[in-house]
């Protein structure tokens, strides 16, 4: 309704302000394209007054909302970002109120007057080499340090450096660590079943997900068996789904039963000592991750914003990302003396109606023990066991 | 030539109004359509910026908007909040600030410009316009569909963008959408190899490269970036529509939609980024540069001044251009690319600030020492110089591969792109409204309400993306339809993104309204406005040598000749502090 009343009076006010602001001009008999040296005055007065409010207003937000709240980096190589941010927000700042400070200043101090003549000065070599190598200097400080922290962030994990998957799906995640060997165990989405949510690969779960074809296989067959006697009746729409399902799933069958001539099961890593959660994703602290993600639908984002790391989950498509975790959740909540601060691994790629929702809390524990307590309660075997 | 002929031909109202070949009727008639796209554009923001300000609280006004459907008791659909999105960004980036600008200013002033009697192909320029029509008449009915319109983010990542199972406007909303941008592009295409031709061959006696406006360099340059990536757009679109409906797998593999097992494997999501980008990265200077070259010459009209280093603007132009090609896998950094690559993208996208930070030290440096006459278009040109420094400077934040997994997908992002392109092309454009107005419409725009327009689009403009910011650093991902998920694990930060939310909505909705003011003067004046002279700025270029009263062929009579270049504003030795590009140099006078 408020809404409603300032459109129609906003319309009603432009629209007076207009006839008025077109009769006095018809009084005075001057023409719209003579602006006045008042009207110069005025406007070099505005640009200051603009120009104030937005440079000190940029000041009130970046005191009142240092780093937006973001505590410190929890993460090593969080750290190094945080750096590399401060370095590249002083050369930001100093850019941003020197040029614009500069522009409006320029603006006011030269506004014109009746009777003024501007400077002829079209060009000056030796100006525009300056500020060509200027902005190329600060440029080649900031690439070769921006490149360097890549590259660390970016490079092989250490040995030692735990592996976890992460497994996104709309729109939730689940964590499978690689449990003893540090290996997971291979996975393919086409043994995706019920029971088997991660589609792992085991001869066991091969050997059920080519049996669950073969009955999906046979049931439609069934109907579209029972359709053409007569005795089922379906629109000629879904007898055509129903039988290109079929024939969908023959050839799917197929490439499993391809799958499990060229299984070599000594080869095959199996994720029996894997384990895996829904619930919360905790890491110990001090220790490194090496974090696998993969997607069972579409593109997903996992960020974990507090230890400065993301990675895009990409369906049909194994992506990387390692870290390690610094300050625990405990240390945490006593640096922002919030009690019930948590870490977060959030979605931060467009998945679908549920994707502002799509989040897995993270827990750093303080030490192994901490997580071997939490594991023993609240992770599973990823295999079903029958 | 043959247009001359043709000056005195009898027209009737649908070849003079509709199906007109004349390119200052093209031109407006894109500027209109332009318009009325934007009022759909800004109006979906609108609608958006009320959700999240005030999430999940019943508001009668979406309710009246989107009806039952789409906000059931007043609260808006999640799928129609990120419809809102999608279409708002769509429009925005293409059919106002590609469409619009590059087709508005591209038609008007290349042939005026440079001394022609219209374009190279006066019937594809108007195909050119009735195929944006036909798309942008596509593109809104998408919002009236049962399923909703597309909702998988203007930059229609698949597989989200490929399965009606994943999210509701996936089905008939993305083919609308996708068929859309198919014509558009083509309208694009024929629009651009037409500007092209036009400033290659139909410059008149004396208009040589070097003596060309700025605003013709931006128009030129930008037609050929169009040209170049355009149709990899065309061809991105085209693989997604064989995903959609024949079952290919371009950029599928291994998927579950909506528990059902999909068969297709060994595509790529990745490639669909790759060949969008390489359109998505160029398109952003498709939007700025023509903004820029406008401003170019507003600046030094309105400053009294030549405009500084035009030499350096023309390379600078040119050096964007070209780096603009190489620079797309910046927005693909956290995609899982290979990080070397994520390296050479970093440094040739830091690279581009050097020719960008040319030409906003060469707009200053235009303005110091200068006359400066605070028209409505000089006000806005200054406006986009500030919008222009402010959105690029935070470009070198989003460039550092490892600054860049911390902003990606944030608010961030988004409040950095919307100053740099949407706030700077579209205070361009305005500018370029205002200036050459009196040359579409023999009429002048109401000054007076040109500056309170000014003033408010400036600072509302400015109230929602600054804020926007911090809220992005927060690590706020963009897209999200509420931030009520940040109650779980941070209160503090919880409240901060709220407080922040709605002060930017406030200023979203105040700067929304604003624009009413801009209508009524821009319509007002087409009937109503004072007269306009001949050459109301006292302006050198050649559009200004035309009669007030548009003809077809632009000039009666011979063709002007051009003995110098459009800059000699305050030139000593002169009377005026104008010398138009018609008047030939003194015995002994440099040309600059």
């Amino acid at each position: 309704m408020i809404g409603w009343i300032i459109t129609i009076v906003g319309i009603i006010t432009a629209t007076q302000l207009m006839r008025v602001s077109v009769l006095a001009r018809k009084l005075n008999g001057r023409k719209e394209e003579d602006i006045s040296d008042s009207e110069n005055n005025f406007n070099a007065l505005l640009i200051g007054v603009f120009g104030f409010l937005m440079l000190t207003s940029v000041i009130f937000m970046i005191l009142k909302y240092k780093n937006g709240y973001l505590p410190q980096a929890a993460s090593e190589h969080g750290q190094e970002i945080d750096f590399l941010f401060n370095i590249n927000w002083i050369i930001v700042f100093i850019v941003y109120f020197s040029t614009n400070i500069a522009l409006l200043y320029f603006s006011i101090k030269y506004r014109g007057k009746k009777g003024n003549t501007a400077y002829y000065f079209p060009h000056d070599n030796k100006l525009e080499m300056i500020w060509t190598i200027i902005p190329a200097s600060a440029l080649a400080v900031i690439i070769i340090l921006g490149l360097k922290t890549w590259n660390d962030i970016t490079s092989k994990p250490s040995d030692n450096a735990k592996v976890v998957e992460l497994f996104g799906e709309q729109f939730s995640w689940t964590a499978r660590y690689a449990g003893d060997d540090n290996k997971l165990g291979y996975a393919d989405y086409k043994l995706t079943t019920g029971s088997n949510p991660l589609g792992l690969v085991t001869p066991e779960s091969l050997e059920a997900s080519i049996e669950d074809m073969q009955s999906t296989v046979d049931k439609l067959k069934d109907k579209l068996d029972k359709a053409a006697e007569g005795k089922e009746v379906y629109s000629v729409a879904k007898e055509k789904e129903m039988e290109l399902k079929m024939e969908k799933y023959i050839r799917l069958r197929e490439r499993l039963l391809k799958m499990k001539e060229r299984m070599n099961p000594n080869k095959l890593i199996v994720a029996n000592d894997d384990f895996m959660t829904k619930m919360e994703l905790h890491l110990i602290k001090d220790q490194e991750y090496m974090f696998i993600f993969r997607s069972k639908d579409v593109m997903h984002s996992a960020y974990f914003p507090h230890f400065r790391a993301q990675m895009n989950v990409v369906p049909g498509m194994r992506t990387k990302f390692k870290f390690k975790p610094i300050i625990s959740t405990k240390e945490m909540r006593d640096i922002t003396g919030n009690p019930d601060f948590n870490y977060v691994l959030l979605c931060n790629k467009i998945c679908g109606e549920g994707h502002s929702n799509m989040k897995l809390i993270v827990v750093v524990d303080e030490t192994e023990q901490d997580f071997l307590a939490w594991k023993k309660e609240n992770t599973k075997s990823p295999i079903a066991k029958n | 030539m043959s247009a001359h002929a043709h000056v005195h031909q009898k027209e009737s109202f649908i070849t003079k109004y509709i199906f007109s070949q004349d390119h200052k009727m093209i031109g407006k008639q894109f500027l209109i359509t332009a318009i009325f796209m934007a009022i759909v554009g800004v109006f979906l923001s609108v609608l958006f910026r009320i959700q999240l300000g005030w999430p999940g609280e019943s508001n009668s006004f979406l309710n009246a908007f989107l009806g039952d459907t789409w906000a059931p008791d007043g609260v808006m659909h999640r799928g129609m909040y990120l419809g809102l999105v999608t279409i708002h960004g769509t429009i925005m980036v293409f059919f106002v600030l590609t469409g619009g600008l590059s087709g508005t200013f591209s038609n008007i002033l290349i042939p005026l410009q440079i001394g022609a009697r219209d374009m190279a192909s006066g019937f594809l320029n108007m195909l050119s316009y009735w195929l944006f029509l036909l798309s942008s008449i596509l593109m809104v009915y998408g919002l009236f569909l049962e399923g909703g319109p597309a909702n998988a983010g203007w930059t229609i990542y698949p597989p989200l963008s490929i399965f009606e199972q994943t999210i509701s406007g996936s089905g008939m909303g993305m083919t609308v959408w996708l068929l859309s941008m198919t014509i558009f592009v083509a309208s694009s295409l024929i629009g651009s190899l037409n500007y092209i031709v036009t400033v290659l061959n139909l410059r008149t006696k004396g208009m040589k490269m070097t003596r060309m406006p700025l605003t013709i360099w931006a128009f030129f340059v930008t037609a050929i970036i169009g040209v170049l990536s355009f149709p990899v757009l065309v061809s991105a679109v085209v693989l997604m529509l064989m995903d959609r409906l024949l079952g290919t797998s371009f950029y599928i593999s291994d998927v579950i939609v909506g528990g059902e097992m999909m068969e297709q494997s060994g595509g790529s999501p990745i490639l669909f980024e790759h060949l969008f980008w390489f359109l998505g990265h160029p398109e952003v200077y498709i939007i700025l540069l023509p903004a820029l070259g406008l401003t170019s010459e507003i600046v030094s009209t309105n400053a009294r001044k030549p405009i500084f280093g035009y030499r350096a603007m023309i390379g600078s132009i040119l050096a964007i251009a070209f780096l603009s090609f190489i620079v797309w896998g910046h927005h693909m950094f956290v995609t899982g690319m290979n990080p070397f690559l994520g390296g050479v993208f970093v440094f040739t996208t830091l690279l581009i600030a050097i020719p960008s930070a040319v030409k906003v030290f060469n707009y200053i440096t235009t303005l110091w020492k200068g006359n400066l006459r605070f028209t409505p278009a000089m006000l806005f040109s200054i406006g986009l110089v500030s919008s222009f420094i402010t959105g690029g400077i935070t470009g070198i934040i989003l460039a550092d591969s490892a600054l860049d997994i911390q902003v990606h997908d944030t608010m961030f992002v988004v409040a950095h792109f919307h100053v740099v392109m949407g706030m700077t092309a579209i205070l361009g454009m305005f500018a370029g409204v205002y200036h050459w107005f009196p040359k579409m419409y023999g009429r002048m725009m109401n000054t007076k309400l040109g500056f309170v327009h000014f003033w408010i689009t400036i600072i509302s403009a400015y109230g929602v993306f600054l804020p926007m910011h911090f809220v992005g650093i927060g690590g706020a991902p963009r897209r999200y339809y509420d931030y009520s998920v940040y109650e779980s694990f941070d209160t503090h930060q919880f409240e901060m993104i709220m407080d922040l939310n709605v002060v930017i909505s406030v200023f979203a909705i105040i700067g929304s309204i604003g624009q009413i003011i801009f209508l009524a003067n821009f319509f007002y004046s087409i009937k109503h406005g004072q007269k306009a002279v001949k050459n109301p700025w006292k302006s050198n270029s050649l559009e200004w040598t035309t009669p007030v009263e548009h003809i077809h062929g632009n000039w009666p009579g011979e063709l002007p000749t051009v003995y110098r270049w459009p800059y000699d504003y305050s030139k000593p030795g002169a009377e005026e502090d104008f010398i138009p590009q018609t008047v030939p140099l003194k015995e002994g006078e440099e040309e600059h």
